[in-house]
């Protein structure tokens, strides 16, 4: 046993302490690590990694015909699966100039504004959680699991739908599912002022929030920031409104943005309380298309060999987590020669190093829930 | 602004670097030669009647066609304020493609460039992070690139299995 040696200074010796957190932390929302330099509780950076769920979505599409490719681009977002479909297809049809029939437009409507309401539902419920608290969660997964129930009545599945295809919608929505559809939204709209009260205002709630990691509008500008993040710092901006598809310029409803409600614009409560107002926003959707649907077929006449001519588009749909992006190259044959999908997720990742510096630990966690990235869209 | 504009405007500004003006697509492109991409890229920012402040979408498309191989990086850009956009194209060659990176004019574009550069191999010159992003930093290839072939086995495991449907239905 040797003697103990002290330093000669008589500083105390720190230094930064560097962490890994994740792949598999609860409060990150599918598999995804951050490595986080922290010095105490105040972090230095925090270098996202992923990739741990690529799944090479863009090379499928290469060796997939247009119509088999469609249940893949369910993967791309299984929490919003509906809008990956939509983007996918409506890419297709602009390429092959197919016509959608009215009534599978309005089917395609309702059925994603649905899914939108689920996914706000996931992305609000687990805010909740990763910052402690348990009892929204389970509250906002009861009513996503209604949702499921009503999707799997739609087309007979409760996640990767497969629904929309190219001219239409795979499944013509009853009469009887529409008006369980109502029922439920009679149920839903008075529930999202009780997660309000349960959530929203509470004040624990928005001192964890607000005043935290605000993003500037250049700054979204600059990293590319889409959707709710983007319209959080103040940007009044939806593709659904401004560049308008399907049948959304039928329909009215509000953008919800950023006014620093509890705080400065930008930060993480105004980024939950965009989506908190969204729900409500959806819900007016589905009603209207319910009252205006048409009838007629839900799915045009398309040949099964389908090769639009060469050329290529770039498709922009409103998804839960913004701007989703279909690049699709056609080179004449019956396979797509190149397929991007550009999603929100991937973006709002890479512009957590920056706004982490400085921040608490605590906080960092507060940003990536506020963020909503979701993980299979970021590797696709 | 129209798309011929933005050409005319670039026309003008970059003599002989922009070409190829395609105003009958769907989303109207045109071809930057590569040396050159950095400066129209941050005119085309800083200017106040393009205002491009987004990069929207920054990928390549490997073209294997004979006489005509190459590697295409693709840019969307996109401005709020003006609701326009337009398609840069800039072409390099299969073998070592090399580009400088435009992460100093677009933030958005490091991520978007390391995904380039990880399933590509498109080497962005100037860039302040330029690792794998998706696939483990000693993978082999570029798998999307259409000649990509993929390593028997990584690790020590083996990435193929034969079929079992075959065996099963002998």
């Amino acid at each position: 046993m040797g003697e103990a040696v002290y330093p000669e200074s008589e500083v105390f010796h720190t230094e930064d302490m560097t962490i890994s957190v994740g792949p598999q932390h609860p409060s990150t929302h599918g598999v995804l690590r951050f490595v986080v330099r922290t010095d105490g509780e105040v972090i230095g950076e925090a270098i996202p990694d992923v990739g741990y769920l690529h799944r090479s979505i863009e090379k499928i599409g290469e060796k997939c015909t247009y119509h088999g490719y469609v249940p893949y681009t369910d993967r791309a977002d299984y929490l919003a699966a509906m809008f990956a479909n939509q983007g996918f297809c409506m890419a297709a049809e602009k390429l092959g100039a197919t016509e959608v029939t009215r009534r599978g437009e309005f089917c395609r409507v309702i059925a994603c504004e649905l899914n939108r309401i689920a996914s706000h539902l996931i992305s609000v419920g687990t805010f909740g959680q990763d910052i402690g608290a348990i009892t929204p969660f389970l509250h906002a997964l009861r009513e996503r699991e209604t949702i499921n129930d009503l999707m799997e009545e739609i087309c007979g599945a409760r996640l990767t739908y497969n629904y929309i295809r190219i001219g239409g919608v795979g499944y013509d929505i009853t009469q009887e599912t529409c008006d369980k559809i109502l029922v439920f939204l009679d149920h839903f709209d008075p529930i999202v002022d009780e997660y309000n009260r349960l959530l929203s205002y509470n004040k624990i709630y928005i001192e964890r929030l607000a005043n935290v990691a605000a993003i500037t509008k250049e700054e979204a500008f600059q990293y590319n920031l889409v959707g709710p993040n983007l319209r959080a710092s103040g940007v009044k901006w939806d593709i659904r409104r401004d560049i308008p598809y399907s049948v959304y310029p039928e329909l009215e409803f509000e953008v919800p943005v950023g006014h620093g409600e509890k705080g400065t614009i930008g930060d993480c409560y105004d980024r939950y309380w965009v989506r908190m107002q969204e729900l409500q926003e959806s819900s007016k959707i589905v009603r209207q298309c319910l009252k205006m649907m048409p009838k007629g077929p839900a799915i045009s006449k398309v040949p099964r060999k389908f090769k639009p001519p060469a050329g290529e588009v770039y498709v922009r749909v409103e998804a839960p987590r913004g701007d989703m992006g279909y690049y699709v190259v056609s080179d004449g044959t019956e396979y797509p020669y190149r397929v991007r999908i550009r999603t929100g997720s991937f973006t709002a990742m890479a512009i957590i190093d920056k706004l982490s510096r400085g921040i608490m630990v605590a906080d960092l966690i507060a940003l990536i829930a506020s963020l909503d990235v979701d993980a299979p869209e970021i590797d696709r | 602004m129209q798309a011929q504009e933005i050409y005319n405007k670039l026309e003008k500004q970059f003599p002989g670097k922009v070409g190829l003006f395609r105003g009958d697509f769907f989303d109207p492109c045109l071809n930057v030669d590569a040396g050159a991409i950095v400066d129209v890229c941050r005119y085309l920012r800083d200017d106040p009647e393009t205002a491009f402040e987004v990069l929207s979408d920054l990928t390549a498309i490997d073209w294997t066609k004979k006489d005509d191989e190459k590697i295409q990086v693709v840019y969307h850009l996109f401005s709020y304020t003006k609701r326009h956009q337009i398609v840069l194209k800039a072409d390099l060659p299969r073998e070592a493609p090399r580009i400088a990176t435009v992460e100093g004019v677009w933030k958005a574009a490091n991520w978007f460039e390391r995904e380039v550069f990880d399933l590509f191999g498109v080497d962005f010159i100037g860039h302040s992070d330029l690792r794998r992003i998706m696939l483990p930093e000693d993978w082999i290839g570029h798998p999307l690139r259409k000649d990509y072939v993929e390593q028997e086995e990584y690790d020590g495991i083996s990435t193929q299995r034969a079929p079992l449907v075959d065996k099963l239905l002998r």
